[in-house]
């Protein structure tokens, strides 16, 4: 049976055909979906973790209990979870255990654009990148085999095209994979100094193993076109490019991108004139190349920024786009003012933030969809770094600059941040010492991500109902005594409670509460601007609602269509223009 | 299509719709047996950005990335993304227009203007654009969400496809509660075309 899959649907459809029966992740573009779509297999359990790294212990723990495993994260979170990736390298799986890291080439949604084959380098372990939606699927129930064959875990590295783009799969049924026996070893799995002696040349020798197994997986492919004055190595979304932009030149296609065969790509190489790489990111094949006396061309030509696309490719290689020639249209179109993502109309996030710019505070953010009031016109955030870093941040600004300093700044989290990463930072404020005022923002979900639950809204992945944290009381359990909670919405209130902790000479936490507006069923009624009484001052311009529509001489215009009801904006005018509908 | 490959480009603001009309030219391209790749970017973009969907069918698909200047369809859940995305459309492409206007930040804000002639530009550039309202044709049928629907069933009419094939490829990718009143906005946008 075909169906049109989605990268990340296709990958968790393999690893239900592979048989798996864990699967964990925490939440992160371009990764989500994978767990989602795990979640509806009801032979499954899955789980959102509350971060990567207790995701892939979660994972670890299932394989050496005998089960197959999928782990799913985005790159950056692959760094949360690195320290028992290397580790778990040496002991090796009992069951199969997938890890998928996707990488976000371009940085669409994320803070850098890593290139994540280097971690299946550093830590020592076999990479896969598929090119599609198909391979996919396909892939990761090799990925299983050469898990359990080779004792190792297995990386299969995404990126953003691939996780997303959808293209047709060949479905397959799924194998019923009986747990293979647990048994106690602790000279493998207890990694004391004298074990991991022990198993370090394990892993040299799987890494011996596994290339000279390189050399004959079909994975790794040649397709010889008219042209063999060029090779092309390639793998994962730049395969596509090529093919799209040069379909007559003879490709080197990698589905196991470390370790490399070296037999296989000699070979090739000595058969072309010239080889070129193509590869998103790091010169990642390129070093092992040019590291066995391969004269390659890579990054010599194409760019170590960013996202290839087949113009890109094509250009690059000298060769005329595959398709019709380029249109003048593009000449005619004029200036077009950029439109960048914002906070969504009713967006609880909004007024907190407008208190924070009214207030002139310095801003140590996070990661979340509250990101985006650091951009115009709220401009209130100073860093953003990683998932959970506002909150130390914070700290080693106030040692750095005095309590002085603290009072004029706070940190700034979501919830599903703050437990993924933040309860530390809280932790190291109050035992440490510092006066930091801290902002929860808790719309009660992982919001930009794409709404998903974690262990502070009472729901499961399969949306079924648990144990949900008390986020006060969690808060007060590590030792903050001025913990409240206001309303969002209510920007006197959130202004009230930042400059009451601001002043108190200890840790303190502000919880500003509201659900995501998105996930409401039904919104309050909009409001609507009396152009009478409107004098045009441009005040509720400053908190910058779509909803509100501005035209030049003109009082602005409410979009009903847009309007929450929120009622910030009718909170900003001072002449009394902004009222419900119908009031 | 069924020859060589059809490039269109699904172009709009974040929340439009943009995402599911993909689904649904993909699903119509399964059922004619044609190869399809779909390109789309999820996360922070869709918060209010400017989004695009592209779509790709033909006998063999590669690349999921449409060239500009190949696009044969362009179409545009909101205008000024109309003229943004306007250098893909390929020279003999269609253009198919929403005429609805969403703010981006930077007019919200005042650092910019929302040019008041858009649809000026979009014609000099493509006469033969088709322009619609689509989001009052969606609301006739008490469906703000049809937008859509109504711009699919245009551009329904310049591809050599039977529309029963839509029918069940719609049945296939949406909600069976939402089923009608998208049939409803389909067939709305067919009819105008």
């Amino acid at each position: 049976m075909k169906a049109i899959l989605s990268g990340n649907e296709a990958l968790a459809r393999g690893a239900w055909e592979a048989g798996v029966t864990v699967a964990a992740a925490y939440p992160g573009t371009p990764s989500t979906e994978i767990i989602e779509n795990m979640a509806r297999y009801p032979e499954v359990y899955s789980e959102w973790a509350p971060n990567e790294k207790v995701a892939l212990e979660v994972g670890l723990g299932a394989a050496i209990g005998g089960a197959r495993v999928l782990v799913a994260m985005k790159h950056v979170g692959v760094n949360v979870a690195a320290d028992p990736l290397f580790t778990l390298s040496y002991t090796g799986v009992n069951g199969g255990l997938v890890l998928v890291s996707a990488d976000d080439p371009g940085m669409h949604s994320s803070q850098n654009e890593q290139d994540n084959r280097y971690y299946a380098k550093f830590a020592k372990l076999p990479v896969l990148e598929p090119s599609d939606s198909q391979e996919a699927r396909d892939f990761m129930i090799q990925a299983f085999k050469i898990s359990e064959t080779f004792d190792t875990p297995v990386m299969l590295r995404m990126t953003t095209r691939v996780a997303h783009g959808q293209s047709v799969v060949t479905l397959g049924e799924r194998a019923e994979v009986p747990l293979k026996e647990y048994v106690k070893n602790a000279a493998k799995f207890v990694m004391l100094p004298g074990h991991a002696r022990g198993r370090h040349p394990v892993v040299e020798q799987r890494l011996i193993d596994l290339a000279a197994f390189a050399e004959t997986l079909p994975l790794n492919t040649i397709l010889w076109g008219k042209d063999r004055k060029v090779g092309i190595i390639t793998s994962g979304a730049c395969y596509q490019y090529v093919r799209e932009a040069a379909p007559e030149a003879s490709v080197l296609k990698l589905g196991m991108t470390f370790p490399l065969p070296e037999q296989l790509i000699t070979g090739f190489a000595r058969q072309v004139e010239e080889v070129i790489i193509v590869e998103e990111l790091e010169p990642f094949l390129e070093e092992q190349l040019l590291a066995w006396g391969i004269p390659v061309k890579g990054k010599e030509i194409f760019p170590r920024l960013g996202e290839f696309s087949p113009e890109l490719v094509a250009e690059k290689l000298g060769a005329a786009p595959a398709g019709e020639e380029i249109a003048a249209t593009a000449t005619v179109t004029g200036e077009v003012p950029a439109r960048p993502p914002m906070l969504c109309p009713g967006c609880p996030h909004r007024g907190v933030f407008y208190v924070l710019k009214k207030k002139n505070l310095v801003v140590t953010g996070d990661i979340g969809c509250y990101t985006l009031g650091a951009l115009p016109p709220l401009s209130a955030m100073d860093t953003c770094i990683c998932m959970g870093a506002g909150i130390g941040a914070a700290l080693g600004m106030e040692k750095a600059r005095g309590r002085e300093f603290a009072q004029k700044m706070v940190a700034v989290i979501g919830d599903s941040t703050f437990m993924h990463s933040g309860i530390t930072g809280l932790m190291d404020v109050v035992y440490n010492q510092g006066a930091t005022t801290v902002l929860i923002l808790d719309n009660g979900i992982t919001a930009m991500t794409g709404h998903q639950q974690h262990p502070g809204t009472g729901k499961t992945v399969k949306q079924e109902p648990t144990h949900q944290v008390d986020l006060e009381a969690l808060v007060r359990a590590l030792g903050v005594k001025r913990v409240q909670v206001v309303d969002a919405y209510d920007m006197a209130a959130v202004e009230a409670a930042i400059t009451g902790e601001l002043a108190a000479d200890e840790p303190s936490v502000v919880i500003t509460r509201r659900p995501c507006v998105l996930l409401l069923k039904e919104n309050d009624p909009p409001y609507t601007v009396m152009a009478e009484q409107c004098n045009q001052c441009g005040r509720c311009r400053r908190i910058g609602c779509p909803a509100l529509v501005y035209r030049k001489g003109e009082a602005p215009v409410v979009d009903i269509t847009l309007c929450t009801g929120c009622g910030l904006c009718a909170q900003m005018c001072r002449q009394s223009a902004i009222v419900k509908a119908g009031e | 299509m069924r020859n060589q490959v059809t490039n269109i480009l699904l172009v709009g603001v974040g929340g439009q719709g943009t995402v599911l009309a993909g689904k649904l030219l993909a699903q119509v391209a399964l059922q004619l047996d044609l190869d399809v790749k779909v390109s789309e970017i999820h996360g922070m973009s869709q918060r209010g950005g400017s989004v695009v969907t592209q779509v790709r069918i033909g006998p063999r698909v590669y690349s999921p990335v449409i060239a500009r200047g190949t696009a044969g369809a362009v179409v545009a859940f909101e205008k000024l993304e109309a003229l943004r995305w306007l250098p893909y459309l390929a020279p003999e492409g269609k253009l198919i227009v929403n005429d609805q206007s969403i703010d981006p930040l930077p007019v919200i804000t005042g650092a910019a203007e929302y040019p008041a002639d858009v649809l000026d530009r979009i014609r000099q550039a493509v006469p033969n654009a088709t322009v619609v309202k689509a989001l009052d044709i969606a609301l006739s049928y008490d469906n703000p969400r049809g937008v859509n629907m109504v711009l699919l069933g245009i551009l329904a009419r310049h591809l050599d496809i039977e529309p029963e094939v839509w029918m069940e490829a719609l049945a296939r990718v949406v909600k069976p509660q939402t089923l009608e009143s998208n049939r409803k906005a389909f067939q709305a946008g067919l009819a105008l075309a």
